[in-house]
């Protein structure tokens, strides 16, 4: 079950906003800022920790980044203040990470678009207001055609289809969006038509980063609750955290958490300091992603049987970062941003 | 409407342990919060704030660190912070506490001043009390529901068995307990204002009092010992009907020639 309400009172108390300017009703933070509260709620609730993360970094940032001055002020300070859930409609069954093969097209008639087809694996969407649709304008021009638009669920023709059954953040609502001649005025295009690509790519490398603040606190909240039951288990007559192996082990795990961290907090800062930041996106969702996988499963390791079975955290946690690794672009395309700047 | 909100910061007593040798807390890595029944007083303000509009100054007495405190509080909502901090305040107890407050909202423009019941470290409800008399203002204590009409306040004060609902004029003090309000939670967009927002920092020469009044010399109270509770023995169970029961205890406490 998604905790619906306490997502409500982080809009209320402005987390959702945190970035965005006063003027809209958000917090007039800053981008490291609000990745700091990402990482923290995912210590606990990974599943809130991405929800909140495609709606500020994706959603709104893409709104904040690329909408025109009424759409700002028509739509962030609902999505800032949690009046309005928003989500992101990028990927469709045979478009991913290929942004070219999107098949959902917009028509041009009259004052509106016409749009027709379907997106999946869409984060927020069964409880999402407010979305960013991506929608080919004209075909013909390949990854030039595409167009972003911002629609509500209110608008004729749009629907929620299949909700996925997941792995892990089980509780994130995850699911298709459909629309059938779905009329969306034409004001709600977001910058030109054609620009979408640009608008699609740029606001994932901004998700990237809330990604791997996830995927960091999940590391983190796993790490908190295998020390505190180290110090409870005994065996041999003695805390298991007293053996050497095991603190070893415990030593190692921080290490991979802090290189993390510190690739996160830099990746934040770039985006803050106006500096590109596409590869340290990459980079700390790759190193975060990978050190939430691998701390969270030692995790499971050090609880032994407990850790298999669902009365602890852990094994929870190992679930949820998976699909950490594998959303916002793949590591394996992760490696692909990183080494296509280096040969520029 | 002014509203003036006296704070304490104090170790979070869920963390604090106790030096079994010295009898005293040991505050070395203990986190420090607002006291508990404080954070009720500034909510309680807040929403006399939100409600019927009124400027909110948190006021703390303490050492530099206390500033946190009060930059937590603006974060909430409050509008100005006072900190006053001092040498001279050093060794205090309750009544030169209370002197050294009252001397400093003496140089406010108030209507309300609150505080909480009790801080959690040293739990004597005291301070706010002592501040009223200082002031010679109307005070009530152990307030848990505030109603205000603009001009007068009705107060329902909790008592051991029940309550009284009183009516109070300003200028007047008010302690809050926790059945009062649900504190807020801090506002983002306040935080970052706490960050640029300066806090007022006065020292002794600032505030209206008698040096004679302050610190350890204008504290009467003196600290003969501090020890630990000692824990008892683990008592007895006996698992019989309850006249049996009844017995059995009876025949214990004669055995102990307590009865």
């Amino acid at each position: 079950m998604f905790p619906i309400d306490q997502y409500k009172k982080m809009g209320e108390i402005g987390l959702l906003g945190l970035p965005f300017g006063t003027e809209y009703e958000g917090a007039g933070g800053d981008y490291l800022s609000y990745i700091l509260a990402v990482e923290e709620i995912s210590k606990v609730d990974a599943s809130v920790g991405i929800s909140y993360s495609v709606q500020t970094s994706l959603n709104m940032s893409a709104i904040s980044t690329y909408g025109s001055e009424d759409q700002k002020k028509k739509y962030l300070p609902d999505l800032c203040t949690g009046r309005k859930i928003g989500s992101f409609g990028l990927t469709e069954p045979g478009a991913g990470t290929d942004a070219a093969g999107v098949r959902t097209v917009a028509v041009k008639d009259g004052d509106n678009y016409i749009l027709n087809g379907q997106k999946c694996f869409i984060t927020n969407s069964p409880i999402a207001d407010t979305f960013v649709i991506f929608a080919m304008t004209d075909r013909s021009k390949g990854t030039k055609g595409l167009s972003a638009f911002i629609v509500e669920k209110a608008f004729p023709g749009i629907s929620i289809g299949k909700i996925e059954d997941k792995m892990g953040i089980r509780s994130a609502q995850v699911g298709e969006i459909i629309m059938e001649d779905c009329v969306v005025p034409a004001e709600n295009l977001m910058g030109k038509e054609g620009k979408g690509f640009g608008i699609a790519m740029k606001t994932l490398d901004g998700g990237r980063i809330g990604v791997a603040a996830q995927a960091l606190g999940i590391a983190e909240g796993a790490m908190d609750h295998t020390i505190a039951y180290m110090k409870e288990r005994k065996q041999f007559g003695r805390a298991i955290h007293k053996f050497q192996y095991l603190q070893f082990r415990m030593a190692d795990m921080k290490a991979k958490i802090e290189q993390a961290r510190y690739l996160v907090y830099k990746a934040a800062m770039d985006k803050n300091n106006g500096k590109p930041y596409a590869e340290s996106a990459a980079l700390a969702k790759m190193v975060a992603s990978d050190c939430a996988m691998e701390v969270t499963t030692n995790c499971v390791q050090m609880h032994g049987g407990y850790g298999f079975i669902k009365d602890y955290p852990v094994e929870r946690m190992m679930r949820d970062s998976k699909i950490t690794q594998i959303y916002e672009g793949t590591n394996e395309v992760m490696r692909m941003v990183i080494s296509g700047n280096m040969f520029r | 409407m002014n509203i003036v909100v006296c704070v304490k910061q104090v170790p979070d007593t869920n963390e604090v342990k106790i030096d079994p040798v010295k009898g005293t807390l040991i505050r070395d890595g203990v986190p420090s919060i607002i006291n508990p029944d404080d954070k009720n007083a500034i909510e309680e303000a807040l929403r006399l704030k939100d409600k019927h509009g009124a400027n909110v100054t948190v006021i703390t007495m303490g050492p530099p660190q206390a500033e946190v405190a009060l930059k937590e509080a603006i974060a909430m909502g409050a509008d100005d912070a006072i900190l006053i901090s001092d040498r001279a305040f050093a060794g205090s107890d309750t009544l030169a506490t209370s002197r050294t407050l009252a001397g400093a909202i003496t140089k406010l423009d108030f209507d309300i001043v609150m505080a909480g019941r009790q801080a959690i470290d040293g739990d004597t409800a005291q301070v706010g009390p002592g501040i009223a008399e200082s002031l010679n203002l109307p005070q009530v204590t152990y307030v848990e529901n505030v109603e205000f009409d603009g001009k007068n306040l009705k107060i329902r004060k909790a008592l051991e068995d029940g309550y009284e609902v009183l009516e109070v004029q300003t200028p007047c003090l008010l302690t809050a307990i926790d059945s009062l309000n649900e504190p807020r939670y801090m506002q983002m967009k306040n935080i970052f204002t706490a960050y640029d927002k300066e806090v007022i920092m006065w020292n002794a020469s600032d505030i209206d009092v008698n040096p004679e009044h302050l610190g350890l010399k204008g504290s009467p109270t003196k600290v003969k010992k501090t020890w630990t509770k000692e824990t008892k023995g683990s008592g007895e169970i006996v698992e019989l009907p309850a006249k049996e029961a009844a017995a059995v205890a009876i025949s214990k406490l004669k055995e102990k020639h307590y009865i």
